[in-house]
């Protein structure tokens, strides 16, 4: 357990620092309008989707329908839709802990999951299983401290959020190191930047994945010439 | 009656999330063989949607007004080259995080 503790938890801690940050954000937010902490729990434990649970802040000020928040939810997460893709294999034989770790496939998990390789002298299951378990902690932490305490921070904590897109910086450059083919890499920047210029911040994300998914697809022959890099 | 509410919220946004996340293993997460396809697609999509979520971390600055979005393609520059020399995770997210609080704290 130490040793599991020792080898996973380097590797989450900038998921900690963006969890905690967005966590206590999300906490301070629902406080807001009049929901404290047991909610918050309540939420990040069940939903545990953070731009969801920002959605879902806004709905419940505004009394929004149940088929709204059915609606809006399935268009914000349409990308986890994705995620699963490239799981299938690595979570086969994980037994019942299988629907946890389906469960908890967030964006930064999925990220962690698929950018590193499992430390020497671990099972997968250990490592996958381990590192979903802590980012939902974090969450969660993040999100009851946000409603208990947010407000006392004691520092100017503007600007600490940057550290989710640099987790995603540094997991392209360790992405770009492992792969033989730069071309999903880069195809992956070339119709997501198309993407949010023709559709725009709110709505890019779906035509995104739907686009470099096809692209791929039609790519098979080329890119399957030589064996991708086996993670 | 508020309280009915904020469950009821929680609980159809929790079914909806996990469902768009267990879609993949429901439809083709079937015994031994998963189609090539499916494999093949599992396999070239992650460097592709991890370039997606850097944009997408980025998707709200605005290239024509305030900082221009200059204070973050610098500290992303430094996440990234710092990375590739280094490769230490903690080095290259902690340098460029404090950098940009930096940066913004004091505009």
């Amino acid at each position: 357990m130490r040793q599991i503790i020792k080898q996973v938890f380097p590797k989450t801690i900038p998921v900690l620092a963006g969890y905690l940050s967005l966590g206590i954000g999300f906490g301070l937010l629902l406080q807001s309008i009049g929901y404290g902490p047991g909610w918050a729990f309540i939420m990040s434990l069940f939903i545990y989707a953070g731009s969801a649970q920002f959605l879902a802040v806004e709905l419940l000020a505004a009394g929004a329908t149940l088929v709204q928040v059915a609606l809006l939810t399935f268009l914000i997460n349409f990308r986890h839709l994705f995620y699963g893709l490239s799981m299938i294999e690595k979570y086969k034989g994980m037994g019942i802990r299988k629907f946890y770790l389906v469960f908890g496939l967030t964006d930064e998990t999925y990220a962690l999951l698929t950018g590193y390789k499992t430390p020497e002298n671990m099972s997968d299951k250990t490592f996958y299983f381990a590192i979903t378990v802590m980012h939902h902690c974090y969450w969660i932490c993040g999100s009851v401290i946000g409603a208990v305490a947010g407000s006392l921070i004691p520092f100017d904590t503007t600007g600490i959020d940057f550290v989710m897109t640099a987790l995603f910086a540094v997991l392209v450059v360790e992405q770009w190191k492992s792969d033989k083919k730069h071309l999903p890499a880069l195809m992956g920047f070339a119709i997501t930047i198309a993407a949010l210029i023709i559709f725009g911040a709110d709505n890019f994300l779906i035509p995104t994945l739907i686009a470099m998914s096809v692209v791929l697809l039609c790519m098979k022959d080329f890119l399957s010439r030589e064996e991708i890099d086996d993670r | 009656m508020i309280d009915k509410y904020i469950i009821m919220l929680t609980a159809v946004m929790a079914v909806v999330t996990l469902l768009l996340r267990a879609m993949p293993f429901i439809l083709f997460d079937h015994g031994e063989r998963t189609p090539k396809w499916i494999t093949y697609l599992g396999k070239v999509l992650p460097p592709a949607i991890m370039s997606m979520l850097l944009v997408f971390c980025l998707r709200n600055i605005s290239i024509f007004e305030g900082t221009h979005g200059i204070p973050e393609l610098i500290c992303v520059a430094v996440a990234m080259i710092l990375h590739g020399w280094k490769r230490n995770t903690l080095l290259s997210i902690g340098t460029s995080t404090i950098l940009y609080m930096i940066i913004v704290q004091n505009l």
